[in-house]
């Protein structure tokens, strides 16, 4: 049996002005112009048996079964394409529409294999729910005339199979892989009789462009398209709403379930940032929560170089709190601090900068945001008042021009990436400011108006030029600025940018792009009318990642595009609580809320609350930790969910300071890199197994509910709080709800947030209190949270990391789709079927200078260090530019990025580094060294059992 | 940094700049950074640019930085 609760009304829901009122099988009803039969139907509780409708796609009117009368008129026309017109009196039922549908559900059923009971869709299958519904009995034509029913099975996607001797050829897959996904890999080959669904050009789906989303295992209405984890376990019995753990789109899920037992997740249809849809990771991608490798029980070593004893949770928080007491006892209150993770839910990650803060008593406490989107936070709330994105991702329907910078949505934000494109197929336009040409340059049915493949590094000076353009040609949105933004600052501001150093073709000496494509450009973006700016972690990644923060906040400025849908400065959020993490207090100068830690009245207010007194002086950030730690003042650690050792600059860097540390304590799914170098290690639990909260790209707080108990008998929080109270700083919450309560109390943004809230309304955006208790969709209307919008100069400052003769080429890092971040978890997946190994992308010429082949070893040096990989030859990247990934640790991306650094706050320079490569036959010094290494430091067991 | 940070605020009137750049320090540095800043600038502030050097002087005093 089903255990979805959401309704199937057959045809999407139409927004219009104009009402209509009909009548079906006697019963009033009234809905919005162009709202088809079959879903007014369904809206007054008469569900008209349907087989190709489903309400995430457009009618089709293929199957014929959803047949009715209309008063007055003649013939059964089909309800999912007659949209209801006022004064209708439509008949659903009767003995003669119950004839017809009989006969076609007959011939349906003749050609399909009849092995219903032991069919992995059993009480799933719409077709046998139709056959049901119609009284469908016999089957007149026999079973033995020509059929589909002997034909083999594609088994070749890892997650789902497709058996097309029970397709029935709706077209709900080709139609979702179109509509919904935008990929258009599937079609209807063939006429007739021999029509049939094929994947590419009658490839597998494997091979094919499918990029494995699901949408179409969703759509499809009988067991044709099946996950492979139904056929194996049977259909779930219950199931439970949650939000994805991996992307800062925060799709909201069903987790179904046999009892413990996690059987499929389904994408949420109410879930408003996903409706209903999801990518390959969230869908599928979720084997690694009981995965072998994962760690259920807590361990301890006195060396790095010990083997792991496994404990009790007593022994280990005892064993970790004595530990930071007798480091700060030795080397005073700073020597210790803590890392939260974008990864934790809120509450996690509240509770550990609260130990931080109330019971280390410092504000040692930083977070992976650091090393991602710390820059968003500066520059948006300089120029805007706070530190978050200002659209909810249905505004994008009303964008006439998006302009993605430093971004690659397809890959990293799927299903956001599936949106974009729905509205580029309706007319919107996009500019791409990215080295690499990404699939928003040019993919089946998207082309990009622009592409601008500057050199890594240029992006200011890039903006800079967009700006010049636009104010030098007049296209600046006046009026907005009279109004909204202050303007001595931005008299001082146009003064700089009118400037011929930013003109574009003064610029294009430096970012390699030509003159008159910047200018076609901003005059798109300028004339809009609605034109957002969605970007990555191609902005924030870079020395001057701030101050292009800043210089796209100007721009939105600049043209008015701020304060309405359709419009915005949009960060994509790598991580699912990358937002949260933030919003938190998880930086060690701001407290939740983002109010800094200097401040009275904020901090007297937190320490009213938690009865202590708090340090007013910020603490370290991640990468003046690792500083610290070797200048020998910074020497305990506690890591929630975070691999520092693999996700950071310059690896070998870190791995000294990690070294020089005498208490690390991890906390984590796995012995992730970190670990190697941990003391104590605290078994985390996954997002399946606790109850809390997510904050996505858009502000959207969700709820992340617990399916099943803990795998190792204590949720994150709770060994957070049992960590404070060995700390001797007291923590007594019953539930996590109580977490947020106390969020709630002390954060304004937050003030109207609850669990009962959130419940109520599915989710909610902040700002949530007095002033707006459903949330916050769209920032900014009417005036800036802090008042005017202020301008900031921007000027073109180069990175100090150059090609010269011995790094000639550019290093440029970047994630793929099916992986995600460190790929803890998707390399615990089937999910590396399609990424087994992170590769170095390089364009032709390069390859060719150097002799390198497709496939070779190469290696790759900076002045940091050398690592190896397999090349792949691209034209994807420009010439002079490489580009890998970092999602395996063996790989050593990190060991080649150099500490180089946003100025403002300490993002490191991922997307800059110079380099040079050449061929190899063998791993690099690091790779076999780090191998041995790993041999050692990831040993359980018994000392002398081990040293035996 | 304190001369990457120098360099953003390069651009205004010169005490606004200093001032700019020396709250920023404030605001983001460690105690134990400034104090370490601190040290660097009683040798002298070498390899700080002139902002920097100005900027740093004003946040990175030892007594602030205790
Ligand atoms: S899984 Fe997604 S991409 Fe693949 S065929 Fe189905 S709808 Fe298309
Ligand atoms: S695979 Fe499923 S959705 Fe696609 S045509 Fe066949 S029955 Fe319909
Ligand atoms: S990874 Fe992102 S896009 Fe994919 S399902 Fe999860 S939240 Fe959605
Ligand atoms: S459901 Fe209307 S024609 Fe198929």
């Amino acid at each position: 049996m089903s255990v979805h609760t959401t309704i199937d009304r057959g045809t999407p829901e139409r927004q219009a002005a104009q009402m209509i009122t009909l009548e079906i099988d006697g019963k009033s009803v009234t809905v919005s112009a162009g709202t088809s039969l079959m879903r007014a139907a369904s809206l007054v509780g008469m569900d008209v048996p349907k087989l190709c409708a489903t309400d995430s796609l457009e009618a089709f009117g293929s199957c014929r079964l959803c047949l009715v009368e209309i008063e007055g008129r003649r013939g059964t026309p089909a309800s999912c394409t007659t949209p209801a017109e006022a004064g209708m009196k439509v008949t659903t039922q009767n003995a003669k529409l119950a004839k017809l549908r009989r006969g076609v559900m007959e011939l349906y059923i003749s050609d399909h294999p009849l092995d219903c009971l032991t069919c992995a869709a059993n009480g799933d299958c719409e077709l046998q729910d139709m056959a049901g519904v119609v009284g469908l009995r016999d089957v007149r034509y026999g079973y033995d005339g020509e059929n589909h029913i002997h034909q083999e099975k594609d088994e070749s996607n890892p997650y789902f199979t497709f058996d097309p001797s029970k397709c029935i050829v709706c077209s709900r897959c080709v139609r979702a892989c179109e509509e919904v996904q935008g990929t258009f890999a599937l079609t209807i080959d063939e006429r007739g009789f021999a029509s049939h669904v094929s994947p590419g050009m009658n490839e597998d789906f494997l091979d094919s462009e499918c990029v494995s989303c699901g949408a179409c295992v969703q759509a499809c209405p009988t067991a044709t398209l099946m996950e492979k984890s139904i056929i194996q376990h049977g259909t779930p019995e219950r199931s439970v709403i949650t939000t994805c753990a991996y992307c800062g789109v925060g799709c909201s899920f069903e987790a179904e379930l046999q009892g413990n037992t996690v059987v499929r997740m389904t994408p949420n249809k109410d879930g408003k940032a996903n409706h209903g849809h999801s990518c390959v990771k969230g869908r599928f991608a979720w084997g690694y929560a009981t995965h072998k490798e994962r760690i259920t029980k807590p361990m301890i070593r006195a060396k790095i170089t010990d083997p792991w004893r496994e404990v009790s949770w007593e022994e280990a928080i005892n064993h970790a709190a004595s530990e930071f007491k007798r480091i700060q006892k030795k080397y005073g209150r700073g020597s210790v601090g803590g890392i939260t993770s974008s990864r934790c839910t809120n509450e996690e990650t509240f509770l550990v900068q609260k130990m931080i803060r109330a019971a280390f008593g410092n504000n040692n406490v930083d977070t992976c945001a650091r090393v991602c989107h710390s820059p968003t936070g500066y520059g948006l709330k300089t120029t805007f008042g706070t530190s978050a994105g200002t659209q909810d991702f249905d505004s994008v329907d009303e964008t006439d021009v998006m302009l993605v910078i430093g971004a690659n949505p397809t890959d990293a934000h799927p299903v956001f990436a599936s949106r974009m494109k729905k509205r580029l197929r309706e007319g919107g336009k996009v500019i791409v400011i990215d080295p690499r040409k990404i699939d928003l340059v040019r993919t089946p049915h998207v082309e990009a108006s622009y592409h601008l493949p500057l050199k890594p590094g240029t992006n200011v000076a890039m903006v800079n030029a967009i700006a010049h353009t636009i104010l030098t040609e007049g296209l600046e949105n006046k009026t907005f600025i009279a109004e909204r933004v202050d303007t001595a600052d931005f008299q001082i501001w146009a003064d700089f940018i009118r400037g011929e150093q930013n003109s574009p073709e003064n610029m294009a000496k430096v970012t390699g792009v030509p003159a008159s494509e910047v200018r076609a450009a901003a005059r798109l973006y300028a004339k809009g009318p609605n034109s957002a700016i969605y970007y990555g972690l191609g902005v924030t990644e870079h020395s001057q990642g701030s101050t292009m923060v800043i210089g796209m906040a100007n721009l939105a400025m600049l043209t008015g595009n701020i304060g309405r849908r359709g419009v915005g400065v949009n960060p994509l959020r790598g991580q699912n609580n990358v937002q949260g993490a933030c919003d938190m207090g998880s930086f060690p100068h701001e407290l939740s809320g983002y109010r800094h830690v200097s401040e009275d009245g904020p901090r007297h207010l937190f320490e009213k609350d938690w009865g202590v007194t708090l340090d007013p002086e910020p603490g370290l950030r991640i990468p003046n930790m690792f500083d610290a730690a070797i200048d020998g003042t910074f020497l305990g650690l506690y890591v929630q969910g975070e691999d520092i050792a693999q996700s950071d600059p310059n690896t070998k860097h870190v791995q000294t300071a990690l070294t020089a540390m005498e208490c690390i304590v991890v906390q984590d799914l796995f012995l992730n890199e970190t670990a190697l170098y941990a003391h104590v290690f605290l078994p985390g639990s996954s997002f399946l197994e606790k109850d809390g909260t997510f904050t996505n790209a858009e502000r959207r707080i969700s709820r992340v509910r617990k399916a099943i108990p803990p795998m190792a008998g204590l949720a994150d929080w709770e060994a957070t709080m049992a960590l404070s109270n060995a700390l001797g700083y007291p923590m007594n919450y019953k539930h996590p709800s109580e977490i947020m309560d106390e969020i709630a109390r002390l954060t304004p943004t937050f003030a109207g947030v609850s669990f009962d809230r959130i419940d109520e309304l599915g989710s909610v955006q902040w700002p949530c209190n007095e002033r707006a208790p459903e949330g916050t969709p769209i920032m900014h209307i009417g005036g800036f949270v802090r008042g005017k919008g202020k301008f900031e100069l921007t000027e073109y400052v180069p990175t100090e990391e150059r090609v010269g003769p011995r790094f000639p080429l550019i290093l440029t890092t970047g994630r793929i789709l099916s992986q995600y971040n460190v790929g803890a978890q998707t390399r615990r997946t089937e999910n590396s079927t399609w990424h087994e190994e992170d590769v170095l992308e390089i364009h032709p010429h390069d390859a060719e200078d150097r002799g390198i082949r497709d496939g070779d070893r190469v290696a790759i040096m900076s002045r940091s260090g050398e690592t190896s990989l397999h090349a792949r030859i691209s034209e994807r990247m420009q010439p002079g530019v490489v580009y890998t990934t970092f999602h395996h640790p063996g790989s050593g991306a990190n060991v080649v990025t150099t500490e180089n650094s946003d100025w403002a706050t300490g993002c490191p320079e991922y997307k800059v580094t110079a380099v040079e490569v050449r061929p190899t036959n063998r791993w690099s010094q690091w790779q076999e060294e780090y191998e041995d290494f790993k041999d050692i430091a990831l040993r359980i067991g018994d000392p002398k059992v081990a040293a035996e | 940094m304190a001369n990457q940070i120098a360099d953003f605020f390069r651009l205004k009137p010169e005490e606004q700049a200093v001032a700019g750049a020396a709250d920023h320090i404030k605001k983001f540095w460690d105690p134990r950074m400034k104090v370490k800043m601190a040290a660097h600038l009683a040798h002298g502030g070498d390899g700080l640019n002139p902002l920097a050097l100005k900027a740093a002087t004003l946040a990175c005093k030892p007594a602030t930085g205790q």
